[in-house]
């Protein structure tokens, strides 16, 4: 059975305008790849919109490494604007006016979804290190039990960016009569050896800080660490003509070097102030397993090794999207998927964007994609007969 | 809407209920009109951003890529019929190219401007220039058109890539009508030409595509 509280966060809300959305407490367990169940777990999420009568507008949006349930609304802890605002709310291309948005925060996050940082019942003190290790499936098992507690049957769409879109591509995969559309968006069916060895880089960097202490930290997070994953993640959601382009070589607050080693360089002082502030609203402990869960992910293996048979069952109609200069989830990666749809006759689009913003123009204002994704939602809306 | 009078005249090639692709599908006026008219389940390529994205706005599935590059990766006989219109004289490759339509579908379509017309053929005569004619306006440094080709041209090249060509049309401003693939009339006097064509002989292909719930 199914309880629903406000969520709870690991840090006070300084926002107290902002909404915070609801928790929904499980009592039965989830089941795990790892061969564990979790139990009880509690999903946070944010709605938007209306369910229409039919219950066929919902739409999942599904967050990256680092972002969380408020894709729409300013961020409860930061005051920030949600994470995809240029894309989601009223009349924007995921038109809240038309449709019920629903996202989560994955199992194993910090914003209220059962996570390390999480009380275990067996003990009375947070997981730590005991909590299992998830996968990119555990996740999208665990939102379907919450689309079931909200009563939904079918998604119209199911989107998302980043690790968004593997949870995309694991919806179609696990879901297949559950989704109508599917966008995937800069993303990739498994994580290549690069992407895996940028997360370790981040990893070390936590588990080498002394504050880290085992996972056990409690209230005093190994921020170092934490930031300096951070900044080297930061870089390669980058392009090197996008940071080229807003930094250079300017110095910053200075008028030459200062033969030291201060942030005399501009994109320095961007990087420590990325991390700092990222410390502020993440959990390192957090860090470790969802990159651990993207780094497992590779969708094919479920599959003896053949993409296409992931996508055998599915009757979604897909559109995926590209951007140039996106170097850690590159155009090949996302035309692997396509052509893997493509082998089993799957109904797909495929657009390549031209943009120099890096893997980041996922989040930013590409007109190209926004207009990609509203004429395509809009086609299915109208298919699926949504007003 | 009416439709340009070569896609018409592929359009009534088309069987009812045929899954179909269009390779180069422009804005996806011919796959919509497919779609609405005959039911097909249809599928596209296409080369411009810009055209894709309208492609999708119109509840069509297309795929941002290019014939040369992309025909490849495609399965043996996943379509009813595939389409290549005013296209393979842009191609890199249009051996290969033509190769690659001709696994992948049933039947393939093909349509392109001839270059044997006799108003091609006067102008560089009289001029001593290269030809730019109504169908084919460009400059020779900056043309798409890197492998333009006569229609006995094409037929030399369809029989060695193993077509066996069922139906050709010619196209003029008038429309269409049958001709004789190789003869000499129709190289001087069409504009251009369709062909419809099947793969010869009995190559040994992959298990075709099959999917539960789908046509």
């Amino acid at each position: 059975m199914a309880q629903t509280a406000n969520p709870t966060f690991l840090r006070p809300v300084s926002e107290p305008e902002a909404e915070t959305g609801k928790a929904v407490t499980f009592s039965a367990p989830l089941t795990l790849d790892c061969g564990r169940t979790l139990a009880p777990f509690t999903i946070a999420y944010m709605t938007y919109g209306t369910l229409n009568a039919a219950r066929s507008n919902a739409i999942l949006i599904c967050h990256a490494l680092t972002g969380d349930q408020f894709v729409a609304s300013r961020h409860p802890l930061t005051g920030k604007p949600g994470w995809w605002d240029i894309m989601v709310g009223p009349g924007k291309p995921i038109d809240t006016n038309r449709f019920f948005v629903i996202c989560t925060n994955v199992i194993g996050g910090c914003m209220g979804s059962t996570g390390p940082a999480s009380t275990d019942p067996k003990t009375g003190k947070p997981y730590g290190l005991d909590f299992p290790v998830v996968t990119i499936r555990d996740m999208v098992r665990a939102q379907a039990m919450l689309i079931d507690a909200l009563g939904i049957e079918k998604l119209l769409c199911v989107t998302g960016g980043s690790m968004g879109g593997m949870q995309v591509l694991q919806w179609a995969a696990s879901y297949p009569d559950r989704v109508a559309t599917a966008v995937p968006i800069a993303t990739a069916a498994r994580h290549s050896a690069q992407n895996i060895a940028f997360h370790e880089v981040g990893r070390q960097a936590i588990m080498a800080d002394p504050e880290w202490n085992g996972g056990n930290y409690g209230n005093a997070q190994p921020g170092k660490g934490l930031a300096v994953a951070r900044m080297a993640a930061h870089i390669t959601y980058l392009s090197e003509a996008a940071l080229q382009r807003k930094f250079g070589r300017e110095l910053q607050d200075r008028d030459q070097i200062s033969f030291g080693f201060g942030a005399d360089f501009q994109v320095e002082s961007y990087l420590h102030h990325q991390g700092m502030t990222f410390v502020d609203r993440f959990d390192a402990n957090s860090y470790l397993y969802i990159t651990r869960a993207m780094d497992y992910f590779d969708l094919a293996s479920d599959y003896n090794g053949v993409l296409a048979d992931a996508f055998r069952a599915t009757k979604a109609k897909f559109c995926l999207i590209s951007f140039t200069s996106d170097w850690l989830f590159p155009t090949p990666e996302n035309k692997r998927i396509a052509h893997a749809l493509n082998a089993t006759a799957a109904n797909v689009s495929f657009v390549e964007i031209e943009s120099d913003k890096g893997h980041d123009a996922f989040l930013l204002d590409e007109p190209e994609m926004l207009q990609t994704v509203r004429g395509f939602l809009n086609a299915a809306a109208n298919t699926n007969g949504i007003a | 809407m009416s439709l340009r009078p070569d896609l018409a005249a592929i359009a009534d090639m088309i069987a009812p209920n045929s899954r179909v692709l269009d390779v180069g599908c422009g804005d996806g006026t011919l796959l919509e009109h497919l779609k609405r008219t005959r039911n097909v389940d249809g599928r596209g390529i296409e080369l411009s951003q810009q055209n894709v994205n309208q492609c999708v706005a119109r509840g069509l599935s297309v795929l941002q890529g290019d014939a040369d590059a992309d025909l490849a990766d495609y399965p043996s006989q996943a379509f009813d019929v595939v389409i290549l219109s005013q296209t393979i004289q842009a191609t890199r490759a249009p051996a290969k190219v033509l190769e690659n339509l001709l696994r992948i579908g049933q039947r393939t379509i093909v349509s392109f401007p001839n270059f044997g017309h006799w108003r091609v053929r006067l102008s560089l005569l009289f001029n001593g220039r290269m030809p730019r004619t109504r169908a084919l306006d460009y400059a020779w440094y900056d043309t798409p058109n890197i492998h333009l080709c006569t229609i006995r041209d094409f037929t030399q090249m369809a029989n060695q890539s193993g077509a066996k060509i069922e139906k050709a049309l010619a196209l003029g401003a008038n429309g269409t009508k049958p001709i004789h693939a190789d003869a000499f009339g129709p190289n001087l006097m069409a504009e251009g030409a369709i062909f419809l064509m099947n793969r010869r002989g009995d190559a040994a292909w992959g298990p075709a595509i099959s999917r539960a719930g789908s046509s």
